[in-house]
């Protein structure tokens, strides 16, 4: 079964995502920045390199070269690979993603997906809850206050929203009767009129939702957000470990956004003259503006608001919504 | 008034109350409060006005080592001297009115008579170390001599940093070059000056 060009295959397939994601994860801290400077009047990043292009270059060097520091009380083996869990965490939860259809190169067909797994979205949302686990320990083991409070905080979090993200996408899998995020593309392959977020308006909003506390976007980032706990679970971080932390939060932010596009908004199917693969990219960007979006208007929420939600609001909503959609399918 | 009345806290009619929602007193109100807040779309107000910037990309950014604001001629940075647009001399006659009202005390000047019996200045100098730029030396001067100009970038690597005359003082060619502009700030003539200009009553 495992013959060595599927090895060859699958070791070149994950290289080139780690490589992708991360440079696309540092592109989007540019374009982040960019994005809010424009929504408030500002330039932005505009003095290294043409439109300060170079600005990620010279973040990189930055991240790299600067002194890695360990606080004294710190534990130090959980505090050193803290990051390096919510990283691979991000990217491990990548494998099961397809990004496009299958499409032949030299007259090679290639399914750009890891692997295909029948169980892709349980695999994803557990290898992207498993990352929480990086900022609980990387806060636990800081000796800080406030990275400690953002770790409570991360574990908070996660209680609350699991719950919601789960049973939200349960309605849509119901429908389809596959984990599979390939089957699920597939049974959106008729159009505008088939994508999911008809069927499943609210399990759409409760998922987008779920997927914004998920990533530690506003307004749910209260993990680490600067007014009230600094820098939180990221305090005593410098350099490439706290870069780690934050190409793990950019990784998740484009994983919820395939995740959201394939779900519910028809995935890499073609649509009209728009081949499926700019479908995708198209989708995917518009879900990281999204993000930026909302990062730039709303204001964040408190912890105790957020579990409030979570619980009174969203998973009830969620219940009801997989009541529904089961009368509905009998 | 007696004392209780200054004692009165509460100023009744005086205040304006603003319309504040009323606090939910049961569940359903709660819950009505819950679904109106919701549905009201103001989170979408939001958005739309961020978006709203972004598409008008009014930006407000002044990019600061290439681009410079263009101060106010109010705007109080380092002194300038000037000279007498008719003959070219210092305006200063040396009435030591700026070292007598210079509040931290920075301003110092030397003088004496010349040969045709006028008082001139011969030394003059500033302490920007310790000046404040308050502005009193320029609103005191009864000749517009002393005046502020708009050179705001004036770091310095010493707590004293002393401007003399000739630093402050409208060189000549510069004057000659007809380069000098009048001081348009506080306490300057107004454009229409020369209209305003009535004889003393004595004269009719």
């Amino acid at each position: 079964m495992f013959d060595t060009a599927v090895i060859i295959e699958t070791v070149v397939k994950a290289v080139i995502v780690v490589a992708v994601i991360a440079a696309l994860a540092g592109f989007a801290t540019f374009i982040e920045r960019k994005v809010l400077a424009f929504m408030q009047r500002r330039l932005g990043p505009m003095h290294v390199g043409p439109y300060g292009l170079l600005q990620l270059a010279a973040d990189g060097i930055k991240l790299f070269t600067k002194e890695d520091i360990i606080p004294q009380n710190a534990i130090k083996p959980i505090f050193m690979i803290a990051p390096v869990i919510a990283a691979t965490t991000a990217f491990v939860a990548m494998a099961a993603v397809p990004y496009f259809p299958e499409f032949t190169l030299f007259g090679y067909t290639i399914h750009p997906i890891i692997s295909d797994i029948n169980v892709a979205l349980l695999y994803v949302m557990g290898v992207a809850s498993v990352g929480i686990y990086g900022p609980l320990l990387a806060g636990m083991s800081s000796a800080n206050k406030w990275s400690l409070l953002g770790a409570a905080r991360a574990v908070v979090q996660m209680l609350s929203f699991e719950v919601v993200s789960g049973l939200s996408v349960l309605a849509p899998i119901m429908m389809i009767g596959s984990l599979s995020l390939i089957d699920i593309n597939d049974a959106q392959t008729g159009g505008i009129g088939d994508w999911l977020i008809w069927k499943q308006p609210l399990a759409f909003v409760l998922f987008a939702i779920a997927g914004f506390m998920e990533t530690n976007r506003a307004p749910f980032d209260t993990v680490e957000f600067e007014a009230e706990i600094v820098a939180g679970y990221a305090t005593e971080y410098s350099g490439m470990r706290w870069g780690l932390f934050f190409i793990g939060e950019y990784a998740n932010m484009i994983t919820i956004s395939v995740l959201v596009s394939i779900i519910f908004m028809g995935g890499y199917n073609a649509f009209w003259f728009i081949p499926g693969g700019l479908m995708m990219l198209l989708k995917v960007s518009f879900w990281i503006f999204l993000f930026l979006w909302v990062r730039a208007a709303w204001p964040h929420v408190r912890p105790d608001q957020l579990m409030w939600v979570c619980w009174k609001v969203l998973m009830p909503l969620s219940v009801v919504n997989i009541v529904i959609t089961g009368f509905a399918l009998l | 008034m007696e004392l209780k009345d200054f004692k009165r806290r509460d100023v009744g009619s005086a205040y304006i109350f603003l319309k504040t929602e009323a606090t939910p007193t049961d569940g359903w109100q709660a819950f009505k409060r819950f679904v109106k807040r919701t549905l009201k779309g103001e989170l979408f107000v939001g958005l739309w006005i961020v978006l709203r910037e972004m598409i008008r990309f009014d930006i407000h950014t002044l990019q600061y080592p290439l681009e410079k604001i263009e101060m106010s001629p109010r705007y109080r940075a380092i002194h300038r001297l000037l000279r007498l647009f008719e003959s070219g001399s210092e305006r200063c006659i040396g009435c030591g009115l700026c070292e007598k009202i210079c509040i931290s005390n920075c301003i110092r000047m030397d003088t004496h008579v010349d040969e045709k019996s006028r008082k001139v200045v011969s030394e003059y100098s500033i302490n920007f170390g310790r000046c404040i730029f308050c502005g009193y030396c320029a609103e005191v001067c009864p000749e517009l001599a002393i005046v502020h100009g708009a050179e705001y970038e004036n770091a310095g690597e010493q707590r004293a940093h002393f401007g003399l005359k000739e630093d402050m003082l409208t060189p000549l060619d510069t004057f000659k070059a007809k380069q000098q502009k009048e001081f348009q700030g506080f306490g300057a003539l107004s454009a229409n000056a020369d209209e305003n200009v009535k004889q003393t009553p004595l004269a009719y």
